[in-house]
């Protein structure tokens, strides 16, 4: 059974008279393990069909299914819940919260489905381990690098244990060595722990570390397959 | 499932962040708090002296005023007319069932000496009944008896006043007084009363049996005359049935027809301090709830600053709903930083309010009264206050839009 499954999804916006659509009728699958890139112009619709994965926003028609539950048809708290136990974000802004530490950074899904403090601490602790970040814990944003930031970004994505990781332009605010690393990282990720890692990019330099690649164009897939090594 | 004890401490943090401004927010409510406890504190002082003012008049207590004469055509007013005698006084007492006690009062301005003092007092004829009528004790020596009444004995009680004046620091049991030129021997003196409700020096009296006053000091038009009567019912509820039944019988002791006016008045005294303790009451609730209005003011300082902070950290409000925060978590979140402001606020204003009542009491010399219902209403009231203006911020931040707060520079 494939991890992810869309069908048709659509998403319109209503611009006064005009109907635009962001996504026109995309349908795709992708399995546990996949590492995929997802590229396009700014425009072309990448964007909304990374929102609707990520259960941030919802298609105007179709369906999507993930781990085999439609969620397209969901209500706010329950794609919340999803949110929390299947899916991490991790955002090119970084999007720590300031003045509060690395640690409490991580633990913050955690606050969200009730586990006592002890688990969150060491679970968090774990997380922060697995991204290189140990000794680190109780720097705050501010006190780390762009390259620090963005490893806490997705420690905090792991803490979970989510079976999928979105990640949009990850790199887009690092410099091309921190890049790497920072690709490398979801690398390791996917192979030693088989998460699913979907990143939004648009330089092909990123792009390369996936194992497929899809484009889009104006709302629509252009193409799809495996990534071209170079 | 929502995680208090963690979303409190992300409030506390919240707030921690803008001390400054957490603090002035915090200081309307503080304000707020603090002028409810003092203003009800104020009221109920006030309403407490006027009920010990009652207490000290004496409680159920009704008085028999004579009517108003005619001479020549201009009426008097009323008591211009001696109408009452020692004979109504008694059928009160004894046919009325609504009445315990009855005094019947003869009395005026005298001048009383002792040794090479002198001192003009009010002097009172009365019977025994007068101190139970106005819940009057004897602080040294003994009462005058009905013994006394009936043989017009010369002794008398003083007042507290009175035995300052004259006596100083002699004893004055056993002493003699002169009250116009009349030797008297003191037998007792009245415990001290205080100011009358209307400002009048209770304890610059003396008590005489009634019938000396109207044989030797007053002298009266007919014998048996007396000018009031001093009538204590058997309890509150029987005031107005007492009223009407003495009304009842002096119309008929007087024989005064079916259309005749009558020539006596039956004053209610109770009734008249009750009115003036609810006026006290509604001064109260007045000045406590043009204090309420300064917490409802604070309330909206409250909302305000935290529609502010809404505003400020949409994008922290987007990322702990990308993470997973439900709507519920969201609203609680900031439910809870509105409820530790005005919370705060009020224990502070609390303690504002009790010192500074305090304060009032001791540099005014107002009766200020902190009762526990205040505290707690002005606790409960400020947390109501908390949870009401932080709802709407609240409910604004759980329903923004995930994508949008992410977004949000």
């Amino acid at each position: 059974m494939s991890l992810i499954k869309v069908q048709d999804i659509s998403k319109n916006y209503n611009l006064g008279d005009v109907q635009v659509c962001a996504l026109c009728g995309v349908s795709l699958s992708m399995d546990k393990g996949d590492f995929v890139a997802v590229m396009g112009q700014s425009g072309s619709g990448k964007s909304t069909f990374m929102n609707i994965l990520g259960c941030l926003d919802k298609p105007t028609s179709g369906r999507y299914s993930l781990e085999g539950v439609d969620v397209s048809e969901l209500s706010r708290d329950e794609l919340a819940v999803i949110r929390n136990k299947k899916i991490g974000f991790v955002f090119h802004g970084f999007n720590l919260l300031s003045r509060t530490s690395a640690l409490e950074n991580v633990e913050l899904p955690m606050l969200y489905n009730g586990l006592p403090a002890k688990d969150r601490k060491e679970l968090a602790m774990a997380a922060l381990k697995t991204v290189g970040l140990s000794g680190r814990e109780n720097h705050h944003p501010n006190q780390l690098s762009g390259g620090q930031q963005q490893r806490v970004a997705i420690a905090r994505a792991l803490v979970n244990q989510a079976p999928l990781i979105l990640a949009d332009e990850p790199t887009g605010n690092l410099d091309t060595k921190t890049s790497r690393e920072i690709m490398d990282l979801f690398v390791k990720l996917n192979e030693e722990s088989d998460i699913t890692v979907i990143i939004v990019t648009h330089e092909p330099d990123i792009a390369v570390f996936s194992k497929r690649t899809i484009r889009f164009l104006d709302g629509r897939v252009v193409s799809d397959g495996h990534t071209v090594k170079p | 499932m929502i995680n208090i004890p963690s979303t409190l401490k992300i409030s506390v943090r919240a707030l921690r962040v803008n001390k400054m401004r957490s603090a002035l927010t915090m200081l309307g409510i503080i304000i707020g708090v603090a002028a409810v406890i003092t203003m009800l504190a104020v009221g109920t002082g006030a309403r407490q002296k006027i009920g010990e003012q009652i207490a000290s008049m004496g409680s159920n207590q009704l008085i028999v005023l004579p009517g108003a004469s005619t001479s020549g055509g201009a009426r008097m007013g009323a008591g211009s007319q001696m109408t009452l005698s020692m004979g109504d006084a008694e059928a009160i007492l004894k046919e009325c069932p609504a009445v315990s006690y009855v005094a019947p009062v003869l009395g005026g301005v005298a001048q009383v000496i002792y040794g090479n003092q002198n001192w003009s007092t009010s002097v009172t004829g009365t019977t025994p009944g007068m101190l139970v009528v106005r819940d009057w004790q004897i602080s040294e020596g003994r009462s005058f008896t009905d013994d006394d009444v009936r043989g017009a004995t010369k002794v008398c009680l003083l007042g507290q006043t009175v035995v300052e004046n004259l006596f100083g620091s002699i004893d004055p049991i056993g002493q003699i007084v002169r009250i116009k030129k009349v030797p008297f021997t003191v037998i007792g003196v009245l415990d001290r009363k205080g100011q009358s409700p209307n400002g009048q020096d209770q304890d610059d009296t003396i008590y005489i049996p009634v019938t000396t006053a109207q044989k030797k000091i007053f002298g009266t038009t007919f014998p048996g005359m007396v000018r009031i009567i001093m009538v204590k019912a058997k309890g509150a509820e029987e005031l107005s049935q007492a009223q009407k039944q003495i009304t009842e019988l002096i119309r008929q002791r007087h024989r005064i027809g079916q259309k005749q006016d009558d020539d006596f008045t039956v004053r209610n005294l109770t009734q008249m301090m009750q009115a003036s303790e609810q006026s006290a009451r509604v001064m109260a609730l007045l000045l406590g709830s043009i204090a309420g209005v300064s917490l409802l003011v604070g309330g909206i300082g409250i909302m305000n600053i935290m529609l502010v902070s809404v505003t400020e950290r949409t994008r922290e409000i987007g990322i702990r709903m990308a993470v997973g925060a439900k709507t519920w978590d969201i609203r609680l979140q900031f439910l809870i930083e509105a409820l530790i402001l005005s919370l705060i606020g009020g224990g502070v204003g609390i303690l504002i309010g009790v010192s500074g009542s305090q304060v009032l009491s001791n540099l005014a010399g107002w009766p200020t009264i902190v009762s526990m219902s205040s505290i707690f209403l002005a606790f409960s009231f400020s947390g109501v206050v908390g949870i009401f203006f932080g709802f709407y911020p609240a409910m604004k931040a759980s329903l923004l839009d995930p994508i949008e707060a992410l977004r949000y520079e």
